[in-house]
């Protein structure tokens, strides 16, 4: 049977540019159903983005299959959206213009494009907000345009990298409520990498858990928490306590080796 | 703590609004002043320096050879109501603003599109990279001379001298503008179904566009100087030879009259390429360094 994401064996090397190779993730299974909510986890830098830019096709596996829909990925897979860590919108182009940019590039014409467009704007909450250029958009905003810039090429798989990491707590918990409304009505397959555990359950259906560099697959667990979920409350819930606390055991771990890891190299970027 | 002296100090809503507005026009107020006092400060500093330079050429050295305000004023006065030894003024301005604009025009084009291509076409860029800066380290003035060989002594051979003197600067900054476009743009614009074209069409050309406006600003000075030189090589029209001409004379005030013009030209296309590089960049955050960038 074909999974929607299939990757084996996955590897990847870049040179380190101190002359040497960095093996950023090695030998990495990992399938992703039609659906499904993923989330990644793992001490901060091992690794995790790069499961997402092979999925995504941005960069190519050193070694073993990536395939997405059955297909070895070879250039950008069709139905990827990705959600990047820093913002990816243009500077120069108004709210409307952005999120109009994937189906204008797409070959749509200029009025259905901006149509389709002020309606991703309506359903992330920025309905009034389309002249509005980025810098004058606070960050939890500009968080609601990258979603509705994706979304509306409405991808079967979302591929999210720590999206929401740089927002302050009470919009981070704002954001992911909006996701998974936004989610729940889509049928997409999301693959949410992310360091933060509270995050990975509170959103996901079954949550990764990422050794430290390289990076493989330590464990997979489950998250049998009914939805729809309310984020905000679901963290103070014993089953959701219960759940952290089983896969914390297995992620602490590695997070301590990581630690040892970037005290030996203290140049290392974490 | 008494309990009227607690509700004497909330303010109604009215009143907040009401010292809000006070103090923004207290704010707007001030901002004029300092405005104001910038500017009378200018006119002091100019009425000091050309007072200075009227005394000492007046008292101390040889307005011949130094000439003076009062001279130059005169000068150009003459210029402007009977008209040069070279016909009108204005026939003068026209043509070095001509060979000026055509060479800025010119030379900017191909900056900027060289630029963007050596900029995205890594190969091409090491290959040729070389050469190009042997070509900028050529002194460019001298193929004024060259270039009145090859296109005669009319308007073609300044508007070529402005060109080279004006496509270096936009090159390399359309050069860098592309090179630095931001990673995250182009794979978020990749993943979002852009061709390789749109890319550059909306991802590379506008990111570059605030680093090629930059060296507009620049350029058009060069474009003029370029022309000017052209002409003091070799023209029958324009300032440089109004300049050469005064030169040939022993005319200082009129060496100095041209220059005053040359400027004025220069300033006055300061404010139109700033007007545009604010319409084109409108999109950008309102930096704190603005208030300084009038230097």
């Amino acid at each position: 049977m074909t999974h929607l994401v299939e990757l084996r064996n996955a590897t990847k090397r870049f040179p380190n540019g101190k002359g040497g190779i960095h093996t950023a993730i090695r030998d990495v299974d990992l399938t992703v159903e039609p659906g499904e909510f993923v989330a990644v986890v793992g001490p901060t830098g091992c690794g995790k983005s790069t499961t997402l830019s092979l999925i995504s096709g941005l960069q190519p596996a050193s070694r073993g299959t990536v395939e997405v829909n059955g297909r070895a990925v070879d250039g950008i897979p069709d139905g990827v959206g990705y959600m990047f860590q820093s913002d990816a919108m243009l500077p120069w182009r108004s709210v409307l213009a952005n999120v109009a940019a994937g189906p204008l590039w797409r070959g749509e014409n200029k009025a259905a494009a901006h149509d389709r467009a002020r309606d991703w704007i309506a359903r992330v909450g920025l309905e009034g907000f389309e002249g509005y250029y980025m810098h004058q958009l606070s960050g939890g905003m500009r968080k609601r345009v990258a979603l509705a810039q994706t979304l509306v090429n409405e991808p079967s798989i979302l591929l999210m990298d720590e999206p929401f990491s740089a927002l302050d707590v009470q919009t981070r918990a704002l954001m992911q409520q909006e996701l998974l409304r936004l989610w729940a009505g889509s049928n997409a397959a999301v693959v949410f990498v992310t360091h933060d555990l509270e995050e990975a359950i509170v959103l996901a259906d079954r949550v990764i858990v990422m050794t430290a560099s390289p990076a493989r697959i330590k464990a997979g667990f489950p998250v049998a928490l009914a939805r729809p979920r309310d984020v905000e409350e679901l963290r103070t819930t014993a089953e959701f306590v219960d759940i952290y606390r089983e896969i914390w055991r297995a992620l602490s771990a590695e997070v301590d080796v990581s630690r040892k890891t970037a005290r030996k190299e203290p140049n290392r970027v974490a | 703590m008494s309990l009227d002296s607690v509700s004497a100090a909330v303010l109604t809503d009215e009143q907040v609004a009401a010292d809000d507005g006070n103090d923004l026009s207290a704010v707007r107020a001030a901002r004029r002043r300092h405005r104001g006092l910038v500017w009378a400060l200018r006119v002091i500093v100019l009425v000091v320096a050309f007072g200075t330079w009227e005394l000492l050429a007046t008292y101390v050295i040889d307005p011949f050879y130094y000439s003076k305000p009062s001279l130059i004023a005169d000068r150009l006065w003459g210029w402007f109501t009977v008209g040069t030894s070279k016909g009108s003024i204005w026939s003068n301005i026209s043509v070095t603003l001509q060979e000026a604009v055509y060479g800025f025009i010119l030379g900017a084009v191909l900056g900027v599109v060289l630029g963007i291509l050596f900029g995205r076409a890594r190969l091409l860029a090491e290959v040729l990279s070389p050469f190009v800066q042997a070509l900028n380290a050529v002194p460019r003035i001298v193929l004024a001379a060259l270039f009145i060989i090859w296109f005669g002594l009319g308007i073609q051979s300044k508007i070529a001298t402005a060109l080279v003197l004006v496509f270096f600067p936009v090159f390399f900054n359309a050069f860098q503008g592309a090179r630095e476009v931001d990673r995250n743009f182009v794979d978020n614009a990749r993943i979002l179904g852009a061709s390789r074209m749109q890319i550059l069409w909306s991802i590379v050309v506008p990111s570059a566009t605030s680093w090629i406006l930059a060296s507009l600003h620049t350029a058009f000075g060069f474009a003029l100087i370029g022309a000017i030189v052209g002409e003091y090589a070799g023209a029958s029209k324009g300032i440089g030879v109004l300049i050469s001409t005064a030169q040939g004379t022993f005319d200082s005030a009129g060496i100095y009259a041209a220059m005053i013009l040359s400027t004025v030209l220069a300033l006055l296309a300061e404010v139109i390429l700033g007007g545009a590089e604010r319409r084109l960049l409108r999109w950008r955050p309102p930096s704190p360094a603005t208030a300084a960038a009038g230097i």
